[in-house]
């Protein structure tokens, strides 16, 4: 698998959290802020602050600059990368299943 | 039909759910009848050879799959094997000591069957091991695509 282990490693361990997966969910309908981000939680924006840095340096979020507004966005590339992969487990798990589903209907005509 | 996987990020858990077009008590048989086992279970491309193989309960398994690349060596016992539920241990030999316990419900859905297949790790750590090895083949794991991960 052509995917940087490293990476993978630190984008796992970035959603093992759940205000972090909530903060990726949020990100995922569009950019905010990090007051944005921290007004629906019951945690101070410290410690979102430190969430968001974990998320950067998992590389699956990035801060631009517009004017005096910082906006965190996501890296749909290093989801994708997370989910493709994870998707190539089920596939294989499915072709598995397939070879199944046929001997089953071996097993219909064996009685 | 297709095979849904999930596996929360920070939990050692993965879950597993797919239909069958078939009765509980043949799902059943293509799990314990070690002539059927092998025509199905593991990776493509792979041969598979079962050293020991007893699906009753208290009994065994040992099995291999290999491929010109090389070899794989699985080996459990199984708690039990019952008409609704299969109960084992699962351990990769390339990662030894890891042991997995798998719990999988037959579910009858009246000529056809449901697998809801539950596996725990000893730790968050060995099971993302387990899911970037792919020692798991069949039965493995991975977050249920974007959405699962974002729950």
């Amino acid at each position: 698998m052509a995917l940087d282990e490293e990476a993978l490693d630190r984008a796992f361990t970035a959603l093992g959290d759940p205000v972090r997966r909530a903060l990726v969910a949020r990100l995922s309908r569009g950019e905010a802020t990090v007051n944005e981000l921290a007004e629906p939680f019951e945690i101070t924006k410290q410690a979102i602050s430190r969430h968001i840095q974990v998320l950067e340096q998992a590389g699956l979020i990035t801060r631009s600059r517009d004017g005096q507004r910082r906006p965190c966005h996501l890296v749909p590339a290093a989801l994708e990368a997370l989910t493709g992969w994870i998707d190539t487990y089920r596939l294989a798990t499915e072709r598995s299943y397939r070879r199944l589903d046929a001997v089953l209907e071996t097993l219909e005509e064996e009685k | 039909m297709s095979t849904t996987i999930t596996a929360q990020p920070g939990t050692p858990f993965i879950e597993i759910s797919r239909e069958f077009a078939a009765s509980p008590d043949k799902v059943l048989r293509a799990h314990t009848d070690p002539e059927l086992v092998v025509r199905w279970l593991g990776p493509r491309g792979m041969e598979m050879e079962l050293l020991e193989f007893d699906a009753r309960s208290g009994g065994a398994y040992h099995y291999v799959h290999r491929d010109d690349r090389g070899e794989y060596r699985f080996r459990g016992v199984y708690h039990t094997v019952s008409a609704d539920r299969i109960v084992q241990t699962f351990e990769f030999e390339g990662n030894p000591g890891e042991v997995c316990l798998e719990s999988m419900p037959l579910i009858d859905l009246g000529g056809r069957t449901r697998i809801e297949g539950r596996s725990v790790f000893p730790s968050v750590e060995a099971r993302d091991a387990a899911v970037k090895s792919g020692m798991n083949n069949g039965i493995t794991q991975s977050y249920e695509r974007l959405d699962a991960v974002l729950a």
